[in-house]
């Protein structure tokens, strides 16, 4: 029974590796106004995996990112035609509102973000938006640990999140993704404005959320696909049409994408050719 | 070979050629310049603030003598009388500010989350926009003439409520762009963190945009409530004048600048000294609510 089904999905599908998925993402064409900028691209997400975007710049991993949370729908141009499936349902269905999407599918920003409030009511911000009832400190004192920031700032949660470094700045951004407890948590090169330190514990810190969560994350750093993605997107840019058209080249387990990739297109990125 | 060619090229790198002398060499041509300029700024900034301080200095000295408890309690004395205050005119335009605080807060603040957020590059938003900021050059007489015009003579009586909407027009302007401003700079990383969040947009404007933004909302508010209070032309045609305590909104109200402007033409010395401790009341009233204002809104983090 789990052959047939392992075979079915072999063939429907190469770049599946099992069931258990969290979402799928469909491309068939993505539009900013008349410009395609990303199409034909079949993503499948994984529970409690991290699947790493990764490809040149201009292939369209941010813009393929932030379709599965309908953050594009803040730019008035954008247009998606396809299908992004949660838990069986089309986010782009027309019943669905982007807002409640967004709770359940988190964002980790390039840039740290945090709101010009106190420490702990950044934490707090998405509870109280989801009027949580509960123990609002514990789950302030949870989201800090989970980021892996709490030991740092237990003294001094009143202060302004502002106030803190970049690398704590974008811990405390991603303790705020996490407090809500969403189901997928997008992160979009959250460690490309951060010291090699900083990164090194955000990317400590991605291990241990894969437990709870399931991580995309676009990044342009091809090592730190290898050190935390168990999946690899890569994507390319197509000019044949005189545009740049991003689109999903190849995805498989990271092991195989750098070591026996398929592809001509990926040998070629991930051996550093070009970039 | 190259290490040759370095050692050939090094005496050329020495661009003084002779010693390398580091000392200040103060009366060079561009030293004198550059302090010739520091100098003339500073002396223009002493320049720019002497007027300020002239002001102060003259009501602290001929406005501070006059002002006691009876002076900011009292009714106004009439021709010959001695004593008398301006309690009443401390009272009016306290309340007219505060009506045209109430009017003109509101309607500024929609009109400017819609201008910074909502729709910036509409038509209606570059209409508004633009006759915003030709309003705040707006001759602050034709405001007291179109109140009139509108409040006074329907409403058939000089009116305290005249007088605050004439203020509120004139206030407008300078709220919708400052908040419109405050709310323009707070960083698109904030407003999209908070969609990321699941945020409404109403949402990431009331909790994130807003308290943001507060400082700089609070300082346009806090500009047009001192250019109001201050405002004399207007309330002549709208709230004109009382020697009595206000009692209605519907009737002819008291302030602080008609009072001066009466007093001070006066032939009488009573009412000259009572002028100028108005005058200074004005600041202090305009200075106090300052102060408060930067204080609540201040930015916190």
């Amino acid at each position: 029974m789990n052959a047939i089904a392992e075979t079915a999905a072999v063939e429907a599908a190469p770049t599946t590796t099992s069931g258990n998925m969290v979402m799928d993402c469909q491309v068939q064409k993505i539009f900013y106004g008349d410009f395609l900028a990303v199409r034909d691209s079949h993503l499948p997400i994984e529970k409690n995996k991290i699947i790493g975007f990764i490809g040149p710049s201009g292939c369209g991993k941010s813009t393929v990112l932030r379709s599965l949370n309908r953050m594009n729908d803040l730019i008035p141009v954008f247009r998606f035609e396809g299908k992004v499936t949660y838990h069986g349902q089309d986010i782009y269905d027309k019943k669905v509102d982007p807002v409640v999407v967004r709770r359940y599918i988190g964002m980790v920003f390039q840039q740290p973000n945090p709101f010009s409030m106190s420490i702990y009511d950044n934490v707090a911000f998405g509870l109280r938006l989801n009027r949580f009832k509960g123990n609002m400190d514990e789950r302030v004192e949870k989201a800090l640990n989970g980021a892996a920031l709490w030991n740092e700032v237990k003294d001094k949660l009143k202060n302004s999140g502002l106030s803190l470094s970049g690398g704590q700045q974008q811990r405390l951004c991603i303790a705020r993704a996490i407090a809500t407890e969403p189901d997928v948590l997008l992160m979009d090169e959250p460690c490309s404005a951060l010291d090699p330190i900083a990164t090194r514990k955000v990317e400590e810190l991605m291990l241990e959320l894969k437990e709870n969560y399931t991580i995309a994350i676009v990044t342009h750093n091809m090592q730190q696909a290898m050190r935390v993605a168990d999946t690899t997107a890569f994507m390319g840019v197509d000019i044949s049409q005189g545009s740049r058209t991003g689109y999903l080249v190849e995805m498989g387990a990271t092991q195989r994408i750098f070591e026996d990739p398929q592809e001509d297109l990926t040998r070629k990125y991930v051996r550093g050719e070009f970039s | 070979m190259s290490a040759s060619d370095l050692t050939s090229e090094s005496p050329s790198l020495d661009i003084t050629s002779a010693s390398h002398q580091l000392h200040r060499a103060p009366f060079e041509g561009r030293a004198l310049k550059s302090g010739f300029l520091t100098g003339l700024t500073w002396i223009m900034a002493v320049l720019a603030s002497v007027p300020l301080f002239s002001v102060i200095y003259m009501l602290l000295v001929e406005g501070g003598s006059r002002l006691d408890w009876e002076a900011i309690t009292a009714l106004p004395p009439s021709a010959f009388e001695m004593g008398g205050g301006f309690g009443n005119a401390i009272i009016g335009t306290l309340v007219m500010v505060g009506i045209a605080t109430l009017i003109s807060v509101p309607i500024g603040l929609f009109a400017a989350i819609y201008l910074a957020i909502l729709d910036p590059d509409s038509k209606l938003a570059q209409t508004a926009r633009f006759l915003a900021k030709v309003l705040t050059g707006f001759p602050s007489i034709l405001a007291g003439v179109f109140v009139y015009a509108a409040m006074v003579v329907t409403m058939k009586s000089y009116s305290a409520l005249a007088g605050g909407v004439a203020l509120a027009v004139l206030m407008l302007p300078t709220i919708v762009l400052a908040a419109e401003q405050a709310m323009t700079t707070v960083p698109k990383k904030m407003k999209d963190a908070a969609f990321g969040m699941g945020c409404t947009r109403a949402q990431v404007i009331w909790q994130v945009v807003l308290p943001t933004g507060m400082p700089g909302i609070l300082t346009g508010v806090m500009l047009a409530v001192a250019g109001a209070a201050g405002e004399s032309a207007p309330l002549l045609f709208t709230a004109l004048f009382s020697n009595y305590f206000l009692s209605s909104l519907t009737e002819p109200t008291a302030s602080l600048s008609i009072l001066i402007f009466n007093f001070s033409g006066m032939p009488y010395d009573n009412q000259i000294e009572l002028a100028w401790a108005a005058s200074l009341v004005l600041v202090l009233i305009v200075l106090v609510l300052n102060i408060t204002a930067r204080f609540i809104g201040r930015q916190k983090f």
